[in-house]
């Protein structure tokens, strides 16, 4: 395929991806790819880089997409059998010897293709151990050939895969069995610095072969199916876009790190708003004592600048099982900003309900707090399901004097309430007394009202419902807040 | 590019290939991994300005510095801050001087003979921006922390950044003589404007890996032991994995390298890690947890 199309598709890929690739920097990565040989990989992949992503959260859906349209082209990525250096096989079959030990006699040959599972288990954590990565990459290729169980032109995604391949490797005791390992080969007896260290080591080694894996099942369907098909399911969203509510693990922790730059930039931005642009009426006063040094002239009129308030915020988080990631995110977010508010109060509830706002005060460490929020809070009445209208009902009781004309109030959760009495006479009460009060739903919008979901009820009192399901939607609620 | 090809004048590649900048950067003590060097080859190549993102204390501004030195160029240094402007930036006219002309003669001069002198060359007094693009000889140009401007400021770069010319209205477009390397720097405290983001390369630069953060601590500490780079190198890949308000930059593990070369450590244990964690990390909290994390293997 010439490189002209290849590079069009590619662009167009990135775009449906969510990345704003304008049309300059595709014309810029055209003339970069002209002064760079494809055929250097790195170097071509960092020129596109450099020429088509401004933001350094993209780079990982960007990796994703260059991989499916460049990398896995060319005849060196054969998938069967690759141009390794001779010494590389010679080198491999000792190894294959050795584990399987001299009782069998010669090793019969053939490659890895005649081991068995616990052979290849064995082979990967000496690899593993003295961080071999061609070897590495050799047992990725050959435990996805085997463990996943791929069958040509069937329409599974790549998660899939990468499951069956994992499960087969046990990796998740392979820590621990390496760390023994460790343990016993060194002749004297490791600090817990050494330790530490050690197992920094393989747990990077370890992530490393699991992105091997992930990169070969990659290759092999695209190999199946083509670029253009797999690089839509293979689609990962920018981590302004990922659902609270579904986020894997590694996506949490992209949200994390995606959360504390978004909250900077938003705190600057609302400060800035804060002094910018305010002119109020004319200051008489102030203009008159101006004017005496030109002589009684009013030639610098002086304004009076308003200074508007800071709201004061409660904010009421539903922490049970479903919604707790949205919860947890939110506390994050509004306490990352919170000197853009007077004053922040945060209860938690499933149906009970507690104040939660002194474990912020105790520490500087946000995330901390939210962890011990989370395990400390006492936030269950009887059962542990959530019970909106209770907690809402004691949340009115011990706190509702607290609430005035300058509180906003902020309700977060998915308003199912496991058919309890609702309440909502509660909502009602705050929003006469407070300033403001919005609910925030981390459920698309059409799950609204289905089922024990009974978000409109309580909706009808509010000043408004948002539904936040990323990032992104959280931040545009936040910024009109303050 | 086109555009900026056909009106300056093209000064022949600086570099080879990519290869060739690594090398000379290494020369100069920098260790550019490949997205760095690649990048700087490109802009080279195509005669685009660099934006260099990343976390405080990782090289950003010191890849100027060393791109300039391996060149043999002159780096001219524009700092930016809250409230800088084009007086500061660009030029001013030097008016103290254009006053003495004016009283020098006052009568001699015809009104327009004066009004043509005094907006010449001779009164114009050139700011860092203005000063790279009229050098003769080869120039870096730095914008260090461009972030810290104003958003409106930032429009005052666009000209110079996309087309290499300054516009001054009394005296006409002032066009690069030769295209110069450009590098702007940011930590990233705001979203810098779409409109600068596009006329520029954009280069994230984040704390290097195992390897070439211990190759980075050979090179820059004299007589360090190939085994203690190597224990810095992993304690603080650790330290970073950790959850803190502000992980160790490359020059804080340098200056913590360099302490134990003067306590004359050569091997880490616990207790001098723990004593000496406070030159890596400057929060009290982030000292603690390090120190929590290190000695407790779970």
């Amino acid at each position: 395929m010439p490189v002209l199309d290849l590079m069009s598709g590619f662009i167009a890929e990135l775009r449906s991806a969510g990345l704003p690739v304008s049309l300059t920097e595709n014309l810029d990565a055209m003339e970069a790819v002209k002064v760079i040989p494809i055929e250097d990989r790195d170097a071509f992949k960092y020129a596109l880089g450099a020429t088509l992503v401004k933001n350094n959260a993209h780079w990982r859906v960007f990796e994703t997409i260059f991989e499916v349209y460049f990398s896995l082209r060319g005849p060196e990525y054969e998938i069967t059998r690759e141009a390794q250096p001779d010494d590389f096989w010679r080198e491999m079959q000792d190894q294959i010897d050795q584990v399987r030990g001299q009782g069998e006699g010669k090793g019969s040959g053939g490659g890895m293709d005649s081991l068995t599972p616990e052979e290849i288990a064995a082979m990967l954590m000496r690899a593993l151990m003295s961080g071999d990565q061609a070897m590495m990459r050799a047992l990725a290729k050959q435990s996805v050939q085997r463990f996943a169980g791929m069958e040509p032109g069937r329409p599974v995604g790549g998660t899939y895969y990468l499951y069956r391949t994992l499960r087969n490797l046990d990796l998740d005791n392979m820590l621990q069995k390496l760390m023994d390992a460790n343990r016993e080969m060194s002749n004297h007896k490791l600090s817990a610095l050494e330790e530490r260290l050690e197992k920094d080591e393989f747990q990077s080694r370890i992530e490393q072969f699991k992105l091997e894996v992930e990169s070969e099942i990659r290759r092999r369907l695209v190999a199946d199916r083509g670029a253009e098909a797999m690089a839509k399911t293979l689609r990962k969203p920018l981590p302004e876009d990922v659902e609270f509510m579904h986020a894997s693990r590694d996506e949490m922790q992209s949200l994390k790190k995606a959360l504390y730059p978004l909250t900077r930039k938003l705190a600057a931005r609302l400060a800035r708003k804060r002094r910018h642009g305010r002119k109020g009426p004319l200051d008489f006063r102030n203009t008159v004592r101006h004017s005496l040094s030109y002589g009684g002239v009013p030639a610098d009129p002086k304004f009076r600048y308003p200074r508007p308030a800071k709201p004061e915020l409660m904010v009421v988080a539903d922490i049970s099982g479903s919604v707790a990631a949205f919860a947890r995110f939110t506390l994050m977010f509004v306490y990352a900003i919170q000197n853009q508010f007077s004053k922040v109060r945060s209860f938690v509830f499933i149906d009970g309900i507690d104040e939660v706002t002194k474990f912020f005060k105790s520490t500087e460490d946000v995330g901390e707090a939210v962890n011990r929020v989370n395990t400390e809070a006492d936030v269950v009445w009887v059962d542990g399901h959530s019970d909106y209208g209770h907690a809402f009902e004691v949340f009115f009781e011990r706190h509702g004097k607290d609430i005035n004309s300058k509180t906003t109030v902020l309700l977060l959760g998915d308003a199912r309430n496991n058919y309890h009495a609702a309440q909502s006479w509660v909502v009602k009460e705050l929003r006469k007394r407070a300033r403001h009060v919005y609910w925030l739903n981390p459920e698309p919008k059409s799950y609204w009202n289905t089922g024990d979901s009974i978000v409109a009820e309580y909706g009808a009192h509010t000043d408004g419902v948002y539904e936040c399901r990323n990032l992104r939607q959280l931040e545009s609620f936040v910024s009109t807040l303050a | 590019m086109h555009g900026v090809t056909a009106r300056v004048k093209r000064v022949k590649p600086r570099f080879k290939d990519v290869a060739s900048v690594r090398a000379g950067l290494k020369k100069e003590k920098y260790l550019a991994d490949d997205g760095i060097a690649g990048v700087v080859y490109l802009a080279d190549r195509l005669g685009k300005p660099v934006l260099i993102e990343g976390p405080a204390g990782t090289g950003k501004t010191q890849l100027a510095k060393s791109v300039a030195e391996m060149t043999g160029a002159r780096l001219i240094r524009l700092q930016c801050y809250e409230g800088l402007d084009e007086s500061k930036a660009l030029y001013e006219w030097n008016y103290k001087k254009q006053l003495l002309r004016i009283q020098a003669d006052n009568n001699s001069d015809t009104w327009s003979e004066v009004h043509d002198d005094i907006f010449s060359d001779e009164f114009l007094l050139t700011r860092p921006l203005l000063e790279a693009i009229t050098s003769e000889e080869p120039v870096v140009l730095l914008v260090d922390e461009v972030d810290r401007v104003e958003v409106e400021t930032e429009a005052l770069l666009l000209e110079i950044l996309s087309d290499y010319q300054v516009s001054i209205p009394e005296l006409g477009t002032i066009t690069a003589r030769q295209i110069p390397l450009v590098f702007l720097t940011s930590n990233n405290t705001r979203e810098l404007s779409e409109a600068l983001k596009r006329r520029c390369l954009y280069l994230h630069v984040d704390y290097p890996d195992l390897e070439r953060e211990k190759e980075i601590i050979l090179i820059k500490v004299p007589d360090i032991s190939e085994n203690l780079a190597d224990q810095i190198a992993r304690i603080v890949r650790s330290i970073r994995q950790l959850d803190l308000k502000k992980s160790p930059s490359v020059s804080e593990t340098l200056d913590w390298a360099r302490t134990l070369m003067l306590l004359g450590i050569d091997t880490i244990d616990e207790t001098e890690a723990r004593e000496t964690l406070h030159i890596l990390l400057k929060y009290q909290t982030d000292i603690a947890k390090a120190a929590k994390e290190l000695s407790v293997s779970k």
